[in-house]
């Protein structure tokens, strides 16, 4: 026991220790869920993969801290960076998704990437590239539970990330622009027969997708500090996505909460095996393994195709 | 008025079915390679070839590779930099554990068939996914690949740095890899990769195995039900383009840095090979070469723009602008020219049959 325990730098058997483990990933599995969220709208309206979340997540925080900075109170900047936001998806909707209607899947996700790339140059520019720490007063001490270390940043995102996916629920099934979307999601063309404006849709839920990225920016910013490693760390919402399937606002929060929990247990009891930092790709692994037996993912739609 | 494509008339097959059939396309081709062979070398000063040339010619076979996979096969790929790191570790391994007597292009093709042999597997899911779940399935690669090579030491041989300098080894007499060769002769051990790789690309994609592959491309099950098996078609173009990547990666390392290091393979160089081939042109070999020229000297482009202008722009708003420019680039051609500057350039040449008059 005592050997196992210094062969491994931890004692496997200890129950505390693993059950913070899994508290800590599952908290960081709702971070990939928030970011994940922000796909599955746009994918569900548009059938578009929308590439660029994960860099909508760092323009967004990236405005928020930048108003802070020029003095304007939380609110404000909340308010007005999600102006921007909105003003993003008009543009998105002109410049790049009104001309390439009705082309291949493909074209449009490389040009969500051209999308990442410019934005990411543009909020860099406007608002220089340091680590800018972010406080919105959340709480950031700590609790015990047991002899399990919890953050309390992590409680609380977790309680955002709740009441988010709450109104979005609400907001999709009891407003009429939310029926709307949801009849766009279901058939394009049924939608337009029934003169739903796709155009307008398209906006709508770029613009929610874009009040998803910049909740999930304030999260992750005021944990991590806002900089451009939010980008790649959004990149894991991709896995996410494909273990809860593209088309699944449940799937898209569970996907995360098992990518989350996966990879920090596997860092901590396996990775030391194999040399550490094993975090970096476990997600797309378990992502590659789920998509050789189960493509459409834990709650995805079940596309019939012979590929 | 110069260039004329009427009035040439083949009188046999083999004629007809030449690489270049038009004697003016193929006397422009070849002249243009005796120039990179034979004049380049001299007249180019050590900047051209060294930090301009060598680092274009390099990602071109990347590029090529790539475009084999998306361009002409469908499957995108964002795991460009792992295969090109498995490129460069194998060589570097090979080349270090060679003996003697063997040239020093072995290890280089090695790594590349070990680079294949790495895209076979992460291939495999390609055939029951397709479109963006095959791009989340090849950053598995990406990032996996890179934690592989950094994490075991096999691969750098126990080296403690873990980043080793890429071993000298030479043609003729004349070091050709690693810092001490001159840029002369790494220029043309390159250029020899470019002519026959860009040359096997070329024929690849006008035979049986490059029409199988726009056939997938174009609709896998319309191709599956004329006999085109898909498990064999997707397999040998992410062998094959994983090979050409993987050839790129050992000379990016042996030629080009003189070092092999992880951080020369990273998602950033995945996405950058991406963009050489949206814009230079999906499923197009000359593409390919616009598109790494394109890329790779735009940003040089940028950083010495403002300066005729007088204008002193700080580093880092030049390589925001760099992003900038990237992505409305990628946007602009995929909406006004999906063919990228390969279309433009046949354009280009059609205008040049009227010129100078208007029709």
């Amino acid at each position: 026991m005592e050997a196992f325990a210094g062969l491994f730098g931890i004692d496997p058997f200890d129950l505390w220790f693993f059950f913070e483990v899994l508290i800590g990933g599952l908290m960081s599995g709702v971070m990939y869920a928030l970011v994940a969220l922000g796909f599955v709208l746009i994918f569900k309206a548009s059938s578009v993969f929308n590439f660029s979340q994960g860099v909508m997540v760092l323009f967004a925080a990236l405005n928020f801290v930048g108003f802070i900075e020029l003095g304007l109170p939380i609110w404000a900047s909340f308010i007005l960076t999600m102006g921007v936001m909105i003003l993003l998806a008009f543009v998105v909707e002109r410049v790049v998704l009104r001309p390439l209607v009705n082309q291949p899947h493909i074209s449009l996700f490389m040009a969500t990437i051209g999308i990442a790339i410019f934005l990411e140059g543009f909020g860099e520019l406007i608002w220089g590239s340091n680590i800018k720490p972010l406080e919105v007063g959340i709480p950031d001490d700590v609790v015990f539970m047991g002899d399990a270390m919890i953050q309390q940043a992590d409680l609380f995102a977790a309680a955002v990330a709740s009441v988010l996916v709450l109104v979005l629920a609400l907001f999709f099934h009891y407003t009429r622009i939310g029926r709307a979307l949801r009849a766009v999601a279901d058939d394009h063309q049924a939608a337009l027969s029934v003169g739903i404006p796709l155009n307008t849709i398209w906006v709508i839920v770029w613009s929610v997708a874009g009040f998803v990225a910049l909740v999930a920016g304030i999260m992750w910013g005021s944990k991590l500090g806002v900089q451009f490693s939010l980008a790649i760390l959004a990149l894991k919402a991709l896995p996410v996505l494909i273990l809860g399937g593209f088309t699944s606002i449940p799937g898209a929060i569970i996907g995360g909460l098992i990518i989350g929990a996966g990879e920090k247990l596997a860092e901590v009891y396996v990775g030391q095996m194999l040399g550490g930092a094993i975090e970096e790709w476990f997600a797309y692994i378990v992502a590659l393994a789920f998509l050789v037996f189960r493509p459409q993912g834990l709650f995805g739609e079940k596309i019939i195709e012979r590929v | 008025m110069f260039y004329r494509e009427a009035g040439q008339f083949k009188t046999s097959y083999a004629a007809d079915q030449q690489l270049l059939p038009i004697p003016m396309d193929r006397v422009f081709v070849i002249a243009v390679v005796l120039i990179a062979i034979f004049v380049v070398p001299v007249v180019g000063s050590q900047y051209w070839l060294e930090s301009i040339l060598l680092p274009v010619l390099i990602l071109s076979i990347a590029a090529l590779g790539l475009n084999i996979l998306t361009g002409y096969c469908g499957q995108l790929s964002l795991g460009t930099g792992g295969f090109m790191a498995a490129g460069a570790y194998m060589s570097y391994k090979i080349a270090t554990n060679m003996p003697e007597f063997m040239p020093v292009w072995v290890p280089i093709l090695g790594g590349g068939l070990f680079a294949a042999s790495i895209g076979v597997i992460f291939g495999l899911p390609s055939l029951r996914i397709k479109g963006f779940y095959l791009a989340v399935a090849t950053l598995a690669a990406q990032f996996f690949l890179l934690w592989l090579f950094q994490k075991v030491p096999w691969f750098v041989n126990y080296s403690i740095s873990g980043v080793p300098s890429a071993p000298p080894e030479t043609i003729l007499g004349f070091y050709v890899t690693g810092a001490s060769a001159s840029p002369e002769a790494k220029y043309l051990f390159v250029l020899a990769f470019v002519i026959v790789l860009a040359l096997l690309a070329r024929n690849m994609v006008r035979s049986r195995i490059g029409r199988s592959w726009m056939a997938i491309r174009d609709m896998d099950i319309a191709a599956e039900l004329i006999g085109i098996k898909p498990l064999q078609t997707k397999l040998t173009a992410f062998a094959i383009s994983s090979f050409y990547c993987g050839v790129a990666g050992a000379l990016w390392s042996f030629c080009y840095i003189n070092t092999v290091e992880p951080t020369a393979f990273d998602i950033e160089r995945s996405f950058q090979v991406l963009f050489m081939i949206i814009v230079g042109g999906l499923g197009s070999v000359l593409g390919s070469f616009f598109g790494a020229a394109f890329i790779f000297l735009l940003p040089i482009l940028l950083n010495n723009v403002p300066g005729w202008f007088g204008l002193q722009l700080a580093t880092d708003v030049v390589s925001h602008l760099e992003f900038m420019v990237f992505g409305a680039a990628i946007i602009f051609f995929l909406i006004v020219e999906p063919h990228g500057l390969a279309r433009l350039w046949q354009i280009a040449k059609e205008k040049l049959r009227l010129w100078p008059f208007p029709h």
